[in-house]
């Protein structure tokens, strides 16, 4: 999915084009670990081969946090932080501007923010001198609708897929569905499709 | 969740403390007896769940300490059950003294070390120095890669401590969050696979009605170097039971562990040693270095106690320089834990490689392809050195 890209900072070549490395950007309690977990989960029963995990200290509401998904068709063992993602998914708007998101973001790389403003706004905030391409969504005005919360991590994934299509929307949508059962996974999947619907690409 | 019995063949999602509680569910121990500390707390949790929805009839002791933990675990064994326990960082430190009881008393006791930093400072991150520390303790000591690796090692953590030529206790190790919090495909086993491959343990002198025995008893100079004899002639058995356990393994799964892993060191002039989830880290790089044209492998201790020395020094023949990459910590020592014992392990021997030792990863701090790739580059520079190279700290902040 991701094209051939380089970045400068390893001189031995150790940049794998067979990984697909996603970091998510939220704050704590929004769900991260939950997004990057069921991306995994997604891309695991497509058989593929995949490493998930937060990078969270002691687990404090509302510290901005990060999660993990490395993703290949192809067995692995890098056991690491992604410092160079291919893909950033940012679930919190207030995040953009205030912390680092783009860091490490291979060249060509793809963003996807839940940002209201609009696209050039959201580049000139994130701030990154290298080229990228941008997406965005108003994350939290469909998961204010949908779910009646600003909780941002599923409808997140359905940006992520709509621009990625990494994995599978429907996969997604019934393993989020199990995850919540009943009324809460309905309203998550319908959020879901809506966000599949409504990002928009520059 | 997971079900206890999930059909074989097809990678199931789990975390490296998913895994462990999964595989515990399969083999139903007969006591666990455990006390909840990042990032060891799933595990028992999870495993509490198993418990609650009689997926398994093991009898869960809640204890308010790891002291009492592992009390409570000596006991149960004593009387001849399958016991098993996890902790990590301060709860190993807690239940430190009971370890040693443990091990003399010769029960095979099984427990799962989500290994974290030792506090000061406070830290809940992965290290490895939690389980290092427990050398001496007289305990089978084993890492983990991954989270497969977790969820194999209780199956075979039992099946060696068991053996009646080794009755000792074992503890294996996944490191905090890269492994324990990580989500990886598992392929998980059951419990048909369970009664072939792990009977029910069979105990000489259990502690039963009807059958009085005393353990744990006073032995002065009149026994107790007997006794301690005794426990360093069953962790030489363990030498001899662990390859058999490993292989008889590999035959029913297919996934086949040994002391020392090689990878890529078929003509390799360099390699890198190490243990744990940096293992697997190590690999992949090294598989990069291959493809750019460097002569380089790595080997992954996955038993540190019985230390494989022997398997080192085989496997290790023809190699000009090792990288020993340490999660670990001692003080004041000649170097951090694996790299002292590689370097007794190869004194004896004429053709040996010349060892770098370098410390990672304290705290959690990731090491990445940068790291590695730093660490590969301080090893061809210093290859052949003549004065002995100073142990190197990677990654420290200037």
């Amino acid at each position: 999915m991701i094209k051939k890209k380089k970045h400068s900072e390893c001189d031995l070549k150790l940049v794998d084009d067979k990984l697909t490395d996603i970091r998510f950007h939220g704050r704590g309690g929004q769900g991260v670990v939950t997004a990057s977990r069921i991306a995994a989960e997604a891309a695991l029963a497509e058989d593929k081969y995949v490493h998930a995990f937060p990078a969270f200290g002691p687990e404090r509401a509302g510290a901005p946090i990060e999660g993990f998904t490395r993703i290949s068709s192809e067995e692995f063992t890098l056991k690491t932080e992604i410092h160079y993602p291919d893909i950033i998914v940012i679930l919190d708007p207030t995040l953009i501007g205030t912390v680092n998101l783009g860091k490490g973001l291979k060249e060509g790389g793809i963003v996807i923010a839940n940002f209201a403003g609009s696209m050039d706004e959201l580049k000139k905030k994130i701030g990154l001198k290298t080229k990228a391409e941008y997406h965005k969504v108003d994350a939290t005005k469909i998961a204010n609708e949908e779910l009646g919360r600003p909780i941002t991590n599923t409808v997140m994934l359905g940006a992520m897929i709509k621009i990625t299509g990494i994995v599978d929307l429907d996969l997604v949508c019934n393993i989020t569905a199990a995850r919540f059962p009943g009324a809460v996974g309905e309203k998550n999947v319908k959020a879901i499709k809506r966000a599949f619907k409504e990002t928009e690409s520059e | 969740m997971t079900k206890a019995s999930s059909t074989p063949g097809k990678r199931v999602g789990m975390t490296g403390d998913e895994a462990v509680a999964n595989s515990m569910a399969v083999i139903n121990p007969d006591v666990v007896a455990a006390y909840p500390i990042t990032p060891q707390t799933i595990i028992v949790e999870h495993f509490s769940d198993f418990v609650n929805d009689g997926e398994v009839d093991t009898e869960y002791i809640t204890v308010e300490s790891e002291h009492s933990a592992m009390s409570a675990c000596v006991g149960a064994s004593a009387t001849g059950a399958r016991v098993f326990t996890a902790s990590a960082s301060q709860g190993i430190a807690l239940m430190y003294e009971i370890l040693f009881i443990a091990s003399a008393s010769r029960l095979p006791i099984v427990m799962a070390v989500a290994n974290r930093a030792l506090s000061g400072p406070i830290n809940i991150h992965g290290e490895l120095t939690d389980q290092t520390v427990c050398r001496d303790t007289g305990w089978i000591s084993m890492f983990s890669e991954s989270a497969q690796e977790a969820y194999d090692a209780g199956f075979i953590a039992f099946k060696i401590g068991e053996h009646p030529d080794v009755s000792l206790p074992v503890m294996y190790g996944l490191d905090g969050f890269i492994l324990t919090h990580a989500l990886e495909g598992v392929y998980p086993l059951d419990r048909k696979f369970v009664k072939k491959y792990l009977p029910e343990r069979e105990m000489v002198h259990p502690t039963i009605p009807g059958n009085p025995v005393s353990s744990g008893l006073l032995a002065l100079q009149n026994y107790y170097m007997e006794i301690k004899y005794q426990q360093e002639i069953a962790m030489d058995a363990a030498r001899k039971v662990i390859p058999k356990a490993f292989e008889e393994f590999g035959d029913l799964t297919g996934r086949y562990y040994k002391n020392v892993e090689e990878h890529q060191m078929e003509d390799a002039e360099v390699a890198f040693v190490t243990m744990g989830a940096l293992a697997g880290t190590a690999k992949y790089v090294v598989d990069k270095l291959r493809k750019a044209g460097e002569k380089v492998g790595m080997l992954k201790v996955k038993t540190f106690r019985p230390f494989p020395e022997e398997d080192l020094a085989k496997a290790l023949k023809g190699i000009e320089t090792i990288g020993v990459i340490d999660r670990d910590l001692t003080f004041g020592a000649p170097g951090p834990a694996l790299y002292t014992d590689i370097k007794t392990s190869l004194y004896d021997h004429k053709e040996r490689p010349q060892v770098l030792g370098f410390v990672a990863g304290l705290g959690g701090r990731d090491v990445a392809q940068d790291e590695f790739n730093y660490i590969y580059k301080q090893v061809l520079k210093n290859k052949g050195a003549e004065k002995s190279v100073p142990v190197e700290w990677v990654g420290l902040r200037k």
